[in-house]
């Protein structure tokens, strides 16, 4: 058989074919060594592309859902947003306080329902047109009226009941019901002449042609899904030109190689997601021409309980361990966690000490517990409150509940963070002196149990705005799902009679001083009722370029973050170093290596294909 | 009988009426191949409905996680996905869109999930396919070295070269070369870039050249960890051979070393290792999502993950759909080829 097989002809007359393997293979290799000897270096472009224009670039990881700010809700698309249009307000970069954006100025009417935005009339759309209030009313009416325009922004407008603009400078709102959250609505406003067009706002994702019309310090003039978002500066714009003339943001999906790439020079900036690891961090902080910003965060981190799942038809469901209803064991529970040795250990000091609900860089709404209030680390009184709450201890130093069996609490964590895995660990060492046992569920994507309220304890956490409202709507009563088939807004379940109170009169408080304290307040609340215990606010922890960036704006100014700001602050404000950095001496060693390199394979294959040719000369004998 | 034999071995003109029966024989065996390979594309067409269907999160959630959103958005994202239909509903949808070439619309992309996946597949098939070239020529060349000097020490430093590579986890060599050649360490000097298909902005020829550069250290990588396999498996197979009466045979018609193991040897040895390169080449289309990660290449590995992070129901189901495609076509074709490099099979 074998022999039959052997005269098929493969062996024939076809040698030159059947060395096409082997060819091909060191043709492609040639070609991507040529290619490493092309001066295509990236590096040198980024603070002075070749022809003299001014590049930031940053790294970043997160894909673009859309660029239609009717859709977009991600972090990276709504941060491009903000630098491509301008909103009704803007947060100042100090304090986090509302400032001017295309509104000058507003007032309310005495019956709280009436709101009145005077427009700029020095902002001009990017193809020349002037942006009017005409504008603002069709892009709010637009939400308002159609569905798929309210995708995004929708809960924005849910209160409004007619929006209309009498002159090009004067936009009037009418609410159904008061609401404090008007000058801090999130909402792109968009030129109607250019987004009268669009026909099915639900699928429209403003990716096709460039430039994109805009009116904010940059102008969108080029994406790509995955690879990059590239912006131009709007040498126009009302507030002043951006210093650098362009802005491109490029994809770096593993964050060991975005920071590759800071250390190379091919981007002047990387923040992580969320954060740069510590390991990062520490590792940088050492490397030239880098500075890394670590600076307080606008997240929280937390242990929410469960409350006890229920739906606003007041079914219950979910099975949640009943000893947490009794809010001393709660409090014991957080008396138990150590916070300095989650800040010191596992966030290895880039956190700190959680307190009230609100990170203390929003000043005007932090809050933090009196001394008697606060529920300081202290495990012989958390084993003295459960003793007193009638959870004792049996012979084996397991603590029980009522039905006379041992407790054991599960704590669902997040598969993906890290944080949650070692917090965990602490958890079970502390509250095992308690005599309470803790399992981990650590899942990929946790929001099955959450949504069906089957865990005891979860690891929480939320970034919070310059506007409370929403971190504070999350836990009113009015954000349970209707029935237990429905998915409400809530965060874990918590409804509070006084709690649901105090946030009714926020947001009815036009007062930003009065509103302040009645929030304060309601943090209060929530710490006492011990579902939400914030163990810590986690740091920024972001770098970038010095010989890229000379400056740039943090929020708040003294000390925080430069990615996703509330506002355009960081990019528009970045001042280009004078000197191209150093990756441009290190590059051109690089392209003549690079060439060095091609030679030698480029003469290695030579020598190949001759000691080949001389064996295919012996056998043709 | 192969079309290649009957060219090179031309039969005697009384055996036609055999060689007819034979292709008949042969168009019975492809029929059932081709018509078994269908019901595998609709038996996944169903499955892939279901199977994701099964992974934990709701969609809404975790596109509206951490947004003011309201009761009636919610119910609009339902609606609009089609989710507050009943579930035979859902999927007689699915079938009958299916059916005409739609696959929906992705969920957090709000673009048809062709589009997503036509924007994707040319990345990842200019990565993996460059890299399934390189790895397989190389795997056979270095295998069939390995194997014709088996025991020596040209053949221990190659195998074992090759095994501790094929080992290694391709994110961690990923890795270690953006350090060693992108960022550049001691005297090495950063070669190439760090990650993504293409610095942006160029076009035509120097758009081409850009996107090579771009493509060296992820093939490299790949081509790396995958070439063992090839060189194994062709090692293995010619060293089964290498104790065949046929080659004493040559070698005694005084044919040289040399030209006995490439004329006579490789090619019947050839033949698992056609299977691995069919196996193989079904295999490039999913991806390689840890080296497209480590290297930022927008392809179907990336886009895949993110579908499931939502999850994204139709953009995974139809992402689903063209892996299998891809690996039940590779599988059917191998299936094909194989009565024509041996007639043995399918007989």
């Amino acid at each position: 058989m074998s022999t039959q097989v052997h005269g098929r002809g493969l062996s024939g007359p076809t040698r030159s074919r059947r060395r096409m393997p082997a060819t091909v293979a060191v043709g492609a290799a040639l070609v991507l060594s040529a290619a490493t000897a092309t001066p295509l270096d990236p590096a040198p472009r980024q603070a002075a592309a070749a022809d003299g224009a001014k590049v930031l670039t940053v790294a970043v990881a997160q894909s673009v859902d859309s660029l239609s700010p009717f859709l977009a809700s991600r972090l990276l698309s709504t941060s491009v947003h903000r630098l491509m249009y301008e909103y009704l307000t803007n947060y100042d970069p100090k304090d986090s306080r509302a400032i001017p954006g295309l509104a000058t100025k507003w007032e309310s009417s005495p019956d709280k329902l009436t709101w009145a935005y005077t427009i700029r009339s020095n902002s001009k759309w990017s193809d020349g047109q002037q942006a009017t209030a005409e504008d603002a009313a069709w892009t709010f009416n637009k939400m308002m009226t159609d569905e798929g325009a309210a995708t995004a922004n929708g809960s924005f407008v849910s209160n409004f009941e007619k929006v209309t603009a009498p002159s090009p400078t004067e936009l009037v709102v009418r609410l159904k019901k008061p609401q404090a959250t008007m000058t801090a609505l999130d909402v792109p406003i968009v030129p109607k002449h250019v987004w009268e067009k669009v026909r099915d706002f639900s699928k429209f994702n403003n990716d096709k042609s460039f430039p994109v019309v805009g009116n904010g310090p940059f102008v969108l003039t080029g994406y790509k899904a995955d690879s990059y978002v590239r912006l131009k500066a709007n040498k126009s714009f009302w507030r002043g030109s951006p210093k650098f003339d362009e802005l491109v943001f490029r994809y770096y999906k593993d964050q060991d190689a975005a920071v590759a790439a800071l250390r190379k020079g091919e981007v002047s900036f990387v923040a992580g997601s969320p954060s740069l690891t510590p390991a990062q961090a520490s590792a940088l902080k050492n490397a030239d021409d880098i500075k890394v910003n670590d600076a307080p965060g606008r997240r929280f981190y937390a242990l929410a309980t469960n409350p006890g799942a229920r739906a606003r038809n007041g079914q219950k469901f979910g099975d949640g361990d009943p000893s947490l209803l009794d809010e001393r064991v709660r409090h014991a529970l957080f008396m138990a966690v150590d916070r300095e040795t989650i800040i010191d250990k596992v966030f290895q000091g880039h956190a700190v000490q959680g307190e009230g609900y609100i990170p203390p860089r929003f000043s005007p709404y932090f809050w933090k517990p009196s001394a008697g209030q606060e529920l300081a680390y202290d495990p012989a009184k958390a084993a003295q409150l459960l003793d007193q709450a009638g959870y004792r201890t049996n012979s084996a130093g397991k603590r029980l509940g009522k039905d006379g069996k041992p407790i054991s609490y599960r704590v669902l964590c997040h598969a993906t963070d890290p944080n949650d895995k070692a917090v965990g660990q602490y958890l079970q060492e502390w509250w095992s002196k308690l005599g309470i046992g803790v399992t981990l569920d650590c899942l990929d994507n946790v929001s099955d149990p959450w949504l069906a309220g089957t865990y005891d304890l979860a690891f929480d956490g939320w970034s919070v705005n310059p506007d409370p409202d929403f971190v504070l709507s999350i836990h009113t009563c009015a954000a349970l799902p209707a029935t237990p088939k429905d998915v409400g807004a809530t965060d874990n379940f918590i409804c509070d009679k006084r709690y649901d109170e105090l946030y009714a009169r926020q947001l009815a408080e036009y007062d930003p001083v009065k509103r302040a304290a009645i929030v304060k307040q309601a943090e209060s609340r929530l710490y006492d009722l011990g579902y939400m215990n914030v163990m810590a606010y986690p740091n920024a922890v972001e770098a970038y370029r010095t010989d890229q960036i000379k400056s740039i704006q943090t929020m708040p100014s003294a000390a925080g973050n430069i990615y996703g700001q509330d506002g355009y602050w960081s990019w528009w404000s970045a001042v280009p170093a004078d000197s191209g950095g150093s990756s441009d001496s290190s590059s051109s060693t690089g392209v003549v290596i690079g060439g060095i390199v091609a030679a030698v394979v480029l003469v290695g294959a030579g020598v190949f294909f001759v000691m080949r040719r001389r064996a295919g000369a012996d056998d043709r004998e | 009988m192969s079309s290649v034999q009957q060219a090179v071995v031309p039969a005697p003109a009384a055996a036609a009426p055999r060689r007819t029966a034979k292709g008949w024989a042969y168009l019975r065996y492809g029929a059932g191949k081709v018509g078994g390979a269908v019901i595998s594309l609709l038996a996944v067409l169903v499955t892939g409905f279901f199977l994701f269907r099964l992974i934990p999160g709701d969609p809404v959630k975790t596109m509206t996680g951490g947004r003011p959103v309201s009761a009636g958005q919610l119910a609009a994202y339902r609606r609009e996905f089609g989710l507050d239909l009943p579930m035979w509903q859902q999927f007689t949808d699915y079938c009958g869109k299916a059916l005409t070439g739609d696959l929906g619309t992705s969920y957090q992309f709000r673009a048809p999930v062709l589009d997503k996946i036509a924007e994707a597949l040319p990345n990842t098939l200019l990565l993996t396919g460059t890299a399934f070239v390189l790895y397989t020529a190389l795997g056979i060349v270095l295998g069939t070295r390995a194997a014709w000097r088996h025991d020596r020490l040209g053949d221990r430093l190659s195998t074992g070269l090759a095994l501790t590579l094929y080992s290694v986890p391709s994110f961690w060599l990923g890795l270690l070369l953006i350090i060693v050649f992108s960022v550049g360490v001691g005297p090495i000097p950063g070669l190439f870039p760090t990650g993504g298909m293409e610095s942006g902005g160029e076009e035509g020829f120097a758009y081409v050249l850009d996107v090579a550069h771009h493509l060296v250290l992820p093939v490299i990588t790949l081509v790396a960890v995958e070439y063992g396999q090839t060189l194994l498996v062709t090692r293995s197979a010619l060293l089964d051979e290498m104790a065949s009466d046929y080659l004493t045979t040559a070698r005694a018609k005084g044919l040289r070393d040399d030209l006995v193991r490439r004329r006579h040897a490789v090619p019947n040895a050839l033949l698992p290792t056609v299977t691995l390169i069919f196996v193989n080449l079904g295999r490039t289309v999913a991806g390689v999502i840890l080296v497209e990660t480590v290297f930022s290449w927008p392809g179907l590995g990336g886009l895949f993950y993110q579908a499931l992070s939502v999850p994204d129901l139709p953009l995974v189901q139809g992402l689903f759909f063209v892996f299998a495609t891809a690996v039940i076509v590779m599988n059917t074709l191998a299936d094909l080829v194989y009565p024509l490099l041996d007639p043995r099979v399918g007989r």
